[in-house]
């Protein structure tokens, strides 16, 4: 019984980190409807960063955010003024066809640059630190420290969203980009903002990524289907959804691999599409679809 | 004074009858190739004819039916394991495990289409990729198949096809220059028939062909299933001429990805985008063989910028300056005026 507790217990804490995965890509579609092929190689791209970043520092990783979250900042930003603001219409094929081939472009110069190695961001004790909650059962401080910053900016970025001007002026741009722009909004500047904060996003996602885990230049698709997952399950546009489709991939992964170590990412998969049949606008709808 | 017209609707042009006269000569020189050419050659064509017809097929899908697949290596991947099974555990012999795979795939499309087609637009892209991980995860738990590792075809199969070497390279090549002609045949009379009609509507506007009556759905369903059948029948192909299999190479996504790209750079939404694609890919790839991940960086820059700059692609551009059309699905209003 305990056994099956710690499992959950584990799996939700995951689930955290793949809320994190999931805010960035949920805030753009809100915002722009734009689905961002190249997302997960974003979180392998931010963590190299922060890779790089504390090689050269030499301290701290939550140090290494000081300089990891401005060029991410920086780099959406750029990302979306240049490129992909010329994408954005009711076509839906250039969206989807430039994020697939700059995701093939960012996975094949990370692999120049950094080599096929597997890599992984040293925390210290960090690592191995934990709790004990009841006999049998511990929590690693680590986790529990990546699920309660998830948790942090979805009530962040809620509170953004809802009640700052910048918050109304993306949610203005997203209902009605015209509009918006007849009430003196640019909407490309908005666009390109709102992209900018989704890496924030993923610059956190990045760090918290590679401490828990190995990471390669090929290992985005799979964050990208993680984060893709939790969205549809909690359902489109809604940030706490995320939380939820997140917690729910997290514990059907964690339950999986307790079966069988080869079930781990498949029962995270079937998860999903037992919910996309059952429930094919996730479990907290909150906008439309198209 | 009354103005009394003639009206007809034009469909070949000069080019397509030429094109009609120089594919009859090529394909009659592509069926002798096995009589006079090297093993080098031969090999390096079945290649250029599966990628091509894997082109074809995705392009039907994005370019006409709207459905951006980044998952169609499930279906191929599906294909090669039925290759395997069937040849190997069945006695189906191994050239036939060719079209059993495509009908095997149509069937495993019809479940694949009823959870993702539930998911609109950009979602259904990622949501096929989904199912392409779930069918490898799948596989890879099969341990009669070799599990993770795989497995190879044995001797007494290849054999089977035939008993010379020679022989075997020549039905496989013929295999192949079939399943390529067959899908872009296939394909060309499709777009011409009253579906294809109704393909184009939906690619140039989904509402108004709603709107005209064409039922969007069912088209749609048609071109998923169909682009199903032909890429399991080319997996089981592709894994006869590699004689190996895993479920990391069965389900690869660069099947995909060199497929959109070839179809993007070449243009996407024609019959001739394709073919264009996949020449510029194979000339390409010989002398930048050995860069490694720059050819991937540069094709995939090169897509990026032609999505940006010049979204019907190379061929797009050909076509419109020379107004030249090799298959022409389209219909041209002619017309006479005869003043009485």
């Amino acid at each position: 019984m305990i056994e099956w507790v710690n499992i959950v217990l584990q799996g939700i804490l995951t689930g955290g980190l793949y809320a994190l995965f999931a805010a960035g890509l949920a805030i753009i579609f809100g915002v722009m409807r734009l689905v961002n092929i190249t997302h997960g190689d974003l979180i392998v791209l931010s963590a190299f960063v922060a890779m790089v970043a504390i090689d050269v520092i030499g301290f701290n990783p939550f140090i290494s955010l000081v300089v990891v979250l401005p060029i991410m900042f920086v780099f959406g930003y750029i990302l979306q003024r240049s490129i992909l603001n010329f994408t954005l219409g009711d076509d839906l094929l250039p969206p989807l066809l430039v994020t697939f081939g700059l995701s093939i472009v960012i996975q094949n110069l990370l692999l120049q640059i950094f080599s096929a190695d597997s890599q992984r961001i040293k925390a210290g004790s960090l690592e191995i630190l934990s709790i004990q909650l009841y006999e049998n059962l511990s929590v690693g401080v680590f986790p529990l420290i990546v699920f309660i910053v998830a948790v942090f900016i979805i009530i962040g970025l809620q509170y953004l969203f809802s009640n700052t001007r910048i918050g109304r002026a993306f949610r203005a741009t997203s209902d009605d980009a015209v509009t918006a722009q007849l009430m003196g909004i640019n909407d490309r500047h908005i666009f390109s903002l709102s992209m900018a904060l989704a890496l924030l996003v993923v610059g956190i996602a990045g760090l918290f990524v590679g401490i828990s885990t190995n990471f390669d230049p090929s290992a985005g698709p799979s964050r990208l289907l993680f984060a893709f997952e939790a969205v549809i399950m909690g359902g489109l546009g809604s940030l706490w959804g995320t939380l939820a489709g997140g917690i729910i991939l997290g514990v059907s992964q964690n339950i999986g691999a307790k079966l069988d170590p080869g079930w781990q990412i498949l029962a995270g998969h079937i998860a999903f599409l037992i919910i996309l049949v059952f429930r094919p606008n996730g479990l907290f709808p909150r906008m439309r679809d198209d | 004074m009354i103005n009394s017209s003639r009206y007809w609707v034009q469909r070949s042009t000069a080019t397509s009858r030429l094109g009609a006269v120089l594919g009859i000569i090529l394909l009659a020189v592509f069926i002798s190739v096995p009589y006079w050419g090297g093993r080098a050659e031969m090999h390096l064509l079945v290649e250029v004819f599966y990628i091509l017809a894997l082109a074809q097929l995705w392009n039907l899908l994005a370019g006409y039916g709207g459905l951006v697949s980044v998952g169609q290596q499930a279906f191929l991947g599906f294909g090669g394991y039925m290759l395997f099974i069937f040849s190997i555990h069945v006695g189906v012999g191994a050239v036939w495990t060719v079209p059993l795979a495509g009908i095997l795939g149509a069937l495993i499309s019809l479940p694949v289409a009823f959870l993702v087609f539930r998911l609109r637009g950009h979602y259904f892209a990622i949501g096929t990729w989904v199912v392409a991980e779930v069918f490898m995860l799948i596989f890879a738990q099969i341990i009669a198949l070799g599990g993770g590792s795989g497995a190879s075809l044995p001797v007494s199969v290849v054999r089977s096809i035939a008993s010379s070497r020679s022989v075997r390279e020549a039905t496989i090549y013929w295999v192949a220059l079939a399943v390529v002609v067959a899908v872009i045949v296939v394909i060309y009379l499709l777009l011409r028939s009253r579906h294809g009609l109704a393909l184009t509507a939906i690619r140039d506007s989904e509402e108004a062909s709603r709107s005209l009556g064409v039922d969007n759905f069912r088209a749609k369903l048609m071109v998923y299933i169909f682009a199903a059948f032909g890429t399991a029948a080319i997996g089981a192909l592709i894994f006869l001429t590699k004689l190996r299999i895993s479920p990391a190479a069965a389900f690869d996504i660069n099947w995909t990805t060199t497929v959109i790209f070839i179809v993007v750079i070449g243009g996407i939404g024609t019959i001739e985008g394709p073919i264009i694609g996949t020449i510029i890919y194979f000339l390409l790839r010989e002398p930048l063989a050995d860069y490694g991940s720059w050819y991937l960086i540069l094709l995939g820059s090169t897509a990026v910028l032609i999505m940006l700059k010049a979204p019907q692609g190379i061929w797009g551009l050909i076509s419109e300056r020379f107004e030249l059309r090799f298959f022409p699905v389209q219909r041209q209003l002619r017309w006479t005026v005869n003043d009485d």
